[in-house]
């Protein structure tokens, strides 16, 4: 018998698909945009609040959040501010990689050029992820922009990078 | 300095410790940091055991970490039954385990003084709730007093690490421990007064005028402050404490409540464990997870008795990316260990909860968080003579109140979860309801008293519409309703 997302405790990709409207293949490939794994009526707006081009939409403060994939750019600024660290930026531009904006927590205090796991939203290695950009936000959640097979896309949405030794 | 258990680097948190001091235990010299709960220096030097059962010998520790479940009464300084998980250490402090009958001190042994106090609105818990009665009391004129007895002002904001969900009016997006910084900084402002360390001890009644008596106790440097506190108003915001799990072992230190948990390790900076088991998929067993795996905390998984995780998506998300397990329908079957937890085992239960043969699963763990649920810290409203209610959907039992916050004594006020458990932005609202209704009884600018109410009464039930939050809605409208009928009887 097939899990459902509560009892998984996460969203499984092809319930993303199904719950969340997607920007099309063509807008990722464009250049970064935003992804909100946010399917349920949390009564909070940060994100709303967070986006200079207006483009995350609520209709009331429980609903989920819409995205106006048109006006929005990619700008990772909503990444940091949800209270739920359930907004990514995916960003299939580039010839070679994927880059992927996560936000971030955790030690050791990720710094460019970091090689990691690729994790994905139940916590499984999918491949290896190379930290590309660093950015501390206010209120201390940082915003990791990560390097992945193109292919991942969609599925990595962690990273677990090594403890560094000392010395 | 046993370096290993103080948290040094955190991704959210920079711990701002107090001098070094040292106490001593036992008649070991113990080093600890000075403004810490003697409970987490204990802990951190290394001592768990706080107390011993009466009849079987077998260790306590401490359970819920706020001063609620009295787990942690030890000696200090002679004097017997003090809670070490509220009260700061001190240097030169002498601490001991009380042994199997605690002996009090005479009169002579024990410097108190006297004080009267004569106030408008007194009010009981400087949380969120209490804060918010606060302010909104004091921006319309009435200076509050607030007593709570932890060291820190804020309540339980002052260990919450994550950003709260909400809008603005809530402060949405900031940490709780920022959130009560900027709380107690505007109830300052209103020229509310906070007395911290300062513990209730009961309700005393009403006198002639209508005014209500207040008996509470400071800590002070040398002794306690007895205060006698007349009152015109009372708002109770006394908040919850956690509720205990039965299973075997659930005694042994390193079984603890997750609010404890998060006390020690977010508010002290000192590691709770080195691997930890949750009992609780809600909301703040999710989020005690993570905070867990920040403060450096290995979590072997989480477990939950119902099919499905009771908190949010995005909580529990959060843990999983970091491959953390969540066994749903699970349920845990003992603790193991000597003198401290070593060891617990799960198993799997079908649909009437009954465990399924040959499901446990075992994992060495030192530390077991317990988080099944709230229960609302409301004996100061019985005491007052209170009435109470059956509200299926607040979970039992509650204190009835009206829609202004009012309980059935005339000038008793309350908000947040001493009326019925919910979550902080309710808290913050509430109080800001009932400072508000208090203001209009005192004939404040009627204006500004509607244009708080209003705001804060909008915002109370535009939270509420949220599915999760659907209950309280239900649940609170007819508390509001039932009130005048209990009232008369």
């Amino acid at each position: 018998m097939k899990k459902e997302p509560r009892q998984l405790g996460y969203l499984p990709l092809e319930v993303i698909e199904k719950k969340i409207a997607l920007p099309s293949e063509e807008r990722i490939k464009k250049g970064p945009v935003v992804i909100i794994e946010c399917v349920e009526d949390i009564p909070c707006d940060p994100c709303v609040e967070s986006c200079r081009n207006k483009a995350i939409i609520k209709d009331s403060l429980t609903a989920a959040p819409a995205v106006d994939y048109e006006k929005c750019t990619g700008c990772a600024l909503c990444v940091a501010a949800c209270p739920g660290l359930a907004i990514f930026v995916v960003d299939n531009s580039r010839e070679d990689k994927a880059l992927v904006y996560i936000p971030y927590e955790m030690l050791p205090a990720p710094q460019k050029g970091d090689k990691g796991d690729a994790l994905d939203r139940s916590g499984k290695r999918i491949g290896s992820a190379e930290v590309e950009q660093v950015r501390k936000e206010a209120h201390g959640t940082t915003v990791l922009g990560i390097l992945v097979e193109k292919d991942l896309a969609m599925t990595v949405r962690s990273i677990k990078i090594p403890e560094k030794s000392n010395g | 300095m046993n370096s290993e258990l103080r948290i040094e680097n955190h991704p959210i948190l920079e711990f701002k410790r107090g001098k070094r001091i040292t106490f001593q235990f036992e008649g070991n010299q113990v080093e600890a940091y000075e403004n810490e709960s003697i409970a987490a220096a204990l802990f951190a030097s290394g001592v768990k055991v706080l107390s011993r059962s009466k009849r079987f010998n077998d260790p306590r520790g401490w359970f819920c970490g706020i001063g609620k479940c009295c787990s942690c009464l030890m000696r200090v300084d002679g004097i017997p039954n003090v809670r070490t998980c509220i009260v700061p250490v001190r240097e030169g402090m002498q601490v001991e385990r009380q042994g199997q009958r605690a002996k009090l001190p005479s009169h002579s042994e024990i410097h108190v003084e006297r004080e009267e106090m004569n106030v408008r609105v007194l009010i009981i818990g400087g949380g969120p709730a209490g804060l918010g009665a606060g302010t909104t009391a004091g921006t319309l004129g009435l200076g509050a007093v607030i007593i709570d007895e932890n060291p820190n002002p804020g309540g339980q904001l002052i260990k919450q690490t994550h950003k709260f969900f909400g809008s603005q009016e809530e402060y949405a997006g900031l940490r709780g421990f920022e959130i009560a910084e900027i709380m107690y900084r505007e109830f300052k402002e209103t020229g509310g007064v906070y007395l911290n360390e300062t513990s209730a001890v009961g309700y005393y009644g009403q006198k002639a005028d209508g005014r209500h008596l207040f008996i509470a106790y400071r800590r002070t440097r040398d002794g306690y402050t007895l205060l006698e506190i007349s009152a015109k108003y009372i708002v109770v915001t006394t908040g919850a404490f956690e509720n205990y799990l039965s299973f075997p072992g659930n005694y042994l230190p390193g079984v603890y409540g997750a609010g404890g948990v998060q006390t020690l390790m977010n508010v002290y900076g000192v590691k709770p464990g080195s691997k930890a088991l949750i009992v609780g998929a809600g909301n703040i067993g999710l989020i005690v997870g993570y905070q867990l795996l920040q403060a450096g905390v290995e979590v072997a998984a989480l477990i939950d008795a119902l099919p499905e995780i009771s908190g949010y998506l995005v909580h529990a998300s959060k843990l999983k990316r970091l491959g953390v397990p969540i066994y749903t329908s699970h349920t845990i079957k003992n603790a193991r260990g000597e003198e401290s937890v070593e060891g617990a085992t799960i198993v799997q239960i079908d649909e009437n909860m009954k465990p399924i043969e040959g499901t446990e699963k075992d994992f060495a763990v030192d530390l077991i968080l317990i988080s099944v649920g709230l229960s609302a810290t409301n004996r100061i409203l019985a005491q007052a003579g209170c009435q109470n209610l059956y509200v299926h959907e607040m979970g039992g039992w509650i204190p009835a109140h009206n829609e202004d916050m009012e309980t059935t004594v005339k000038g008793i006020y309350l908000a947040g979860d001493a009326g019925g458990i919910a979550e902080a932005s309710t808290a913050m609202l509430e109080g800001r309801i009932a400072g508000a209704a208090i203001a209009q009884e005192e004939g404040c600018s009627i204006n500004e008293i509607e244009s708080a109410r209003k705001t804060a009464r909008g915002e109370l039930w535009r939270i509420r519409k949220s599915e999760f939050l659907k209950n309280i809605e239900e649940g609170k409208k007819k508390c509001h309703q039932k009130w005048g009928e209990v009232k008369q009887t």
